[in-house]
């Protein structure tokens, strides 16, 4: 985007902002916006931001970001009143549209910024995603409460996340329950198991080219069907859970690991017989090293896996606790803030334990050319 | 020259080399039906002794063999079995009867369909503006990869309901979440096969003063095209998965993933596993059709297959 459309597109929010304060902010009789003197002040200097936005330097970025907070702000404190709150109405959706456009722009100068230093680009990295994912949830929140969408529909997140402050005991037991000791111990067994015979098939030429095409076939199978059938054999608890999530994990293991081990090439194995080197330093000095990051790609596929396949077993039958358990039942109850609150749990888990995998990959393949700077 | 290339290991064909070189398949699949069979034995014979024992009737080892192989409830049915329930719940019934399981196929499979359709083309659209638009990139790819750490799954349910409250049922909704499941795979794959043209080809096509429309057009597109099929493989499969999980919240009527759940509420542990083996089969063939589409589009554009 050009810099002089930038400019055009900040001043277009600042006037966007000062309009909406000459349109009815309610379709019922709410009092307007002269008698809110603090509102009313930061709501200027929002546009006084963005103006101050379209000025092309580095700085200005800051101000187009204080801007957009300013504006979220006032947006959100307006909801208060509960003659806006459901019965919002142009002058109020002018003023969303127009922190939304401010928004954008930043985040776009925000994006273009150069960074001299590894730090900076780092955090300019990392706060773009962030802020995106903020406004995002603004906007959740603005159009839930604008609009007054029933909360059957569609909890606002901050009644979402009221209920999870509240619920924490219930959904700390439905943690325990499926991600600790269901995906955990399926996750374990899963992948090794689908290790040691990849290993072992690593060995045999034979069942390694037996079990290859077997494994890509059932890779491509929606595997998570077996769950009633292993509910059926385990019983209710974690253990059906987690014969699910092993099977899931198997079969991308032992794929993936069977093409890692296939990666060195024949100069490094003839290095190793000129070494003299047995056929178990062979695999633990050079095969396993090299596929290092196909195994790491495996489990991190498998981390995403694991968690799907142990809310979707217990569609069919748990105890009184677990994830999918509660979502199934909340949904039944029409309390969709406390199925938000598990999805969150879920998200959240599902991030950190993917991050822990690309956290130890990083640590035990530094070596790959994918982390060379 | 490149069709008499192709057309020389044909006339080499042998059927030997042939059985020679899928032989460790063979083998493996062998073994497993053995397995298979061996574990039906041993899992059902316990649940048999008891009947035989409940009406005081000696029994000998092959009635007790016979017994685990016909088992009405069995822990884990005989492979044949499952065929036999296969072919009696596509064959014996008038095929819009719900009893049929080609009728429960067709309803999975055309949610599978829409979905992988709505999925494929707006993954295909997202990669396209993010590989334009470096704020997208940077503010929603990250995004992009988070929404999959989630168990999307654990959202279907809500989707079903809200799209039930604004009046929209059946097909839709289920389309929605396999879609929800499978643009991640064509947007991850699609971003990768839009810029792996190199700077070189890309400095080409500006020595010649292309637009971003028809460098998209010209070059970006039909490199990606290898990426394309790559990534439908994988989320066509998803789609279905998406279409079946879809179908066990909500208490559907018809469905592969109806049919799973009443057939876990009612113990018919036949019907569960024909009803696998009868989504691994759709898994199969729709994976097989892109495959033969890839071929066709490379052979159009001309790669030397």
């Amino acid at each position: 985007m050009s810099a002089r459309l930038q400019a055009i597109g900040f001043w277009v929010a600042a006037a966007g902002l000062l309009v909406a304060l000459a349109l009815p902010l309610s379709s019922q009789a709410a009092a307007a916006f002269t008698s809110r003197t603090g509102l009313l002040v930061a709501l200027v200097a929002a546009a006084a931001a963005f103006a101050l936005a379209s000025w092309r330097t580095p700085v200005s970025t800051v101000f187009g970001l204080v801007g957009t907070a300013l504006g979220c702000a006032v947006t959100v404190m307006l909801l208060q009143d509960p003659a806006i709150a459901g019965y919002a109405s142009w002058g109020y959706w002018l003023m969303v549209l127009a922190i939304w456009l401010g928004a954008i722009l930043a985040s776009t100068r925000l994006a273009d910024l150069s960074a001299a230093d590894q730090v900076t680009r780092w955090l300019r990295d990392l706060s773009i995603p962030l802020l995106f994912g903020v406004f995002l949830i603004y906007l959740w929140e603005v159009t839930v409460r604008g609009f007054g969408v029933s909360p059957v529909l569609m909890p606002a997140p901050t009644s979402t996340a009221l209920r999870l402050a509240q619920s924490l005991p219930t959904l700390g037991e439905d943690f325990m329950q499926t991600f600790v000791r269901s995906v955990l111990a399926g996750y374990a067994i899963g992948c090794g198991t689908g290790f040691i015979v990849a290993v072992v098939a690593y060995r045999y030429d034979f069942l390694k080219r037996g079990l290859l095409p077997l494994g890509n076939f059932v890779s491509a199978l929606p595997v998570v069907g077996i769950a009633p059938i292993m509910v059926m054999w385990f019983g209710f608890d974690w253990q059906s859970k987690a014969a699910v999530v092993a099977v899931m994990c198997f079969f991308p293991m032992l794929v993936n690991t069977l093409a890692g081990l296939a990666v060195a090439g024949p100069m490094e194995r003839d290095l190793m017989r000129s070494y003299g080197a047995r056929p178990l330093q062979t695999l633990l000095k050079l095969n396993l090293p090299a596929a290092m990051p196909f195994i790491f790609n495996a489990l991190k596929i498998n981390s995403t896996l694991a968690l799907i396949g142990a809310i979707v077993a217990e569609f069919f039958g748990t105890p009184l606790r677990g994830i999918g358990f509660r979502i199934s039942i909340e949904v039944a109850r029409m309390s969709l803030d406390m199925v938000w609150a598990e999805i969150a749990l879920a998200a959240v888990a599902g991030m950190a334990f993917y991050g822990i995998v690309a956290l130890a990959e990083r640590a035990v393949t530094s070596w790959h050319p994918s982390y060379r700077k | 020259m490149t069709n008499s290339a192709v057309a020389l290991p044909r006339a080499n064909w042998r059927p030997t080399a042939w059985v020679g070189e899928h032989a460790p398949i063979f083998t493996v699949v062998a073994v497993l039906f053995v397995v298979w069979y061996l574990a039906a034995f041993l899992m059902n014979a316990p649940q048999v002794r008891d009947a035989f024992a409940r009406n005081e009737v000696k029994y000998t080892f092959s009635e007790l063999v016979a017994g685990t192989m016909e088992a009405k409830r069995p822990v884990v049915p005989a492979p044949h079995q499952v065929a036999i329930e296969l072919y009696d719940s596509i064959f014996g019934y008038p095929l819009n009867s719900p009893r049929n399981l080609a009728y429960h196929a067709w309803v999975t499979l055309s949610a599978t369909v829409v979905g992988f359709a709505i999925g494929a083309i707006f993954g295909i659209l997202l990669a396209i503006l993010i590989v334009h638009l470096r704020t997208l990139e940077k503010s929603l790819l990250p995004w992009i990869i988070c929404s999959q750490m989630v168990p999307i799954l654990a959202i279907a349910p809500i989707i079903i309901v809200v799209f039930g409250a604004i009046g929209i049922r059946g097909l839709f909704p289920k389309s929605i979440i396999s879609a929800y499941l499978c643009f991640f795979p064509v947007a991850i794959g699609m971003v990768k096969g839009l810029t792996s043209p190199d700077p070189i080809q890309l400095d080409l096509m500006r020595t010649w003063s292309a637009n971003k429309l028809q460098v998209l057009r010209k070059l970006r597109w039909p490199a990606s095209i290898p990426f394309l099929f790559a990534s439908l493989k994988v989320s066509v499969t998803i789609s279905l998965v998406g279409a079946i999980v879809a179908e066990l919240p909500t208490g559907a009527q018809a469905g592969i993933g109806a049919r799973l759940l009443s057939g876990s509420y009612y113990g018919q542990t036949v019907q569960i596993w024909a009803a696998l083996v009868c989504a691994a089969v759709i898994a199969t063939v729709l994976i097989a059709m892109i495959d033969a589409i890839a071929k066709l589009t490379a052979r159009h554009m001309g790669a030397a297959t």
